[in-house]
């Protein structure tokens, strides 16, 4: 099972590590991508050991639990946001922040176009088969 | 007693954390199901009082990190902060579809800047109508509707004043909240739910905890497609907003 950790925790600090990187190379004082250079390694990883086989059940548990933690972590996040900070913000806090949220949300299908509802077909389906409905 | 109860608590913050959230489901769930028959997710019920809590946190220790502030539930801003919060997120990935990230790639890059300044327009034509008119202003609160991150990265960076860099933090921070409540309610209306549009909505919203705490209330298959483009935005939003945006701005104001 903590095979399965490491390797989520070493995709974690290399995407960190080259999203820094980048930022640096920008001249930005701010983490450009990490987390998402960090999700397409480990997707890319763990797709090849498992083709190849070279992954154990509990390993990939490892994997499983962390994803299954997110909402719980998702929560915790909410229960430390500064909601008072926004609620008392003043006027033009509060209507340019709402203003923004529904005109980006006029803009989503503009720009994913009409998709027609696909079934999806998560490649690893059994483990995280109890996470759709948690 | 109560010390003894409360010094427990507060030298075990992360353990604390677990089990409050684990109550705060518990409830959320049974809420979901027995008054809304299932059709309000749990997790979306979950946010919502999460939120609340964090809100009279942050009313009873006046601080800014909502229920972390009050001592003995630290461990709450702990679970809920940036190391794990990011560590949860990268194992969402596991489990996502690559072919459906690398069909959906360009769209989600294109968005991406869209997003950025789209929202950054927004903000400054608000600014505008609340009687802000000068270059520096302007420019930061359109910072702020892009990510509250970046608000202060450009008030700081161009020398704003103290008011509009508060400013820019709370318009990003109410378009944090209501992206993280209200994606569940905007999804049927427009099309959020497939790959394709979870990376496009990440891109046009950017911001992270409002897109991932959203998506996962919506529907949590969606999570890695918007976070994988998600956590690009406050970066790219550092990036323009205070060099190419603000030099915009400028030759117009």
């Amino acid at each position: 099972m903590i095979y399965g950790v490491a390797i989520l925790a070493g995709c974690f600090l290399v995407g960190s590590i080259l999203g820094e990187f980048i930022g640096s190379l920008m001249g930005v004082d701010s983490n450009v991508g990490g987390v998402g250079i960090a999700m397409l390694l480990l997707i890319i990883i763990v797709d090849k050991l498992i083709k190849a086989g070279k992954i154990s059940k509990p390993a990939l548990d490892g994997l499983s639990f962390w994803n299954q933690m997110y909402i719980p972590v998702v929560i915790a996040m909410a229960a430390s946001q500064n909601v008072l900070g926004a609620l008392t913000g003043g006027p033009l806090a509060i209507v340019a922040g709402v203003a923004v949220v529904l005109i980006s949300w006029a803009c989503v299908p503009l720009l994913s176009g009409k998709q027609k509802v696909e079934e999806q077909a998560p490649v690893i389906a059994s483990t995280i088969g109890g996470e759709a409905d948690a | 007693m109560l010390d003894i109860i409360q010094d427990v608590l507060s030298s075990n913050g992360l353990i604390t954390a677990f089990v409050i959230v684990g109550i705060t489901m518990w409830l959320s769930y049974l809420i979901s199901n027995k008054l809304t028959k299932g059709l309000i997710h749990g997790s979306a019920i979950a946010i919502v009082i999460g939120l609340v809590l964090a809100y009279f946190g942050g009313v009873v220790t006046d601080g800014t990190k909502g229920l972390s502030d009050v001592s003995f539930l630290a461990g709450i801003g702990f679970l809920g902060g940036s190391m794990l919060r990011d560590f949860a997120i990268v194992a969402t990935s596991f489990g996502a579809n690559f072919d459906e990230i690398k069909k959906a790639g360009f769209r989600g890059a294109i968005s991406l800047f869209i997003g950025v300044i789209l929202s950054f327009v927004v903000g400054i034509v608000f600014a505008l109508m609340f009687g802000y008119t000068d270059a520096v202003s302007l420019t930061t609160i359109g910072a702020g509707t892009v990510t509250y991150i970046v608000g202060p990265v450009t008030g700081a960076a161009l020398g704003a004043s103290s008011e509009v860099i508060a400013i820019s933090i709370a318009a990003g921070l109410v378009k944090s909240v209501l992206v993280m409540v209200g994606t569940p309610f905007a999804a049927k209306y427009i099309g959020l739910n497939n790959p394709m549009s979870a990376m496009v909505y990440g891109g046009l919203m950017g911001t992270t905890s409002g897109v991932t705490g959203g998506l996962a209330a919506t529907d949590p298959k969606l999570v890695p497609y918007g976070a994988v483009t998600a956590t690009f935005y406050t970066g790219l939003g550092c990036l323009l907003v205070p060099t190419v945006l603000f030099l915009f701005t400028d030759m117009i104001f």
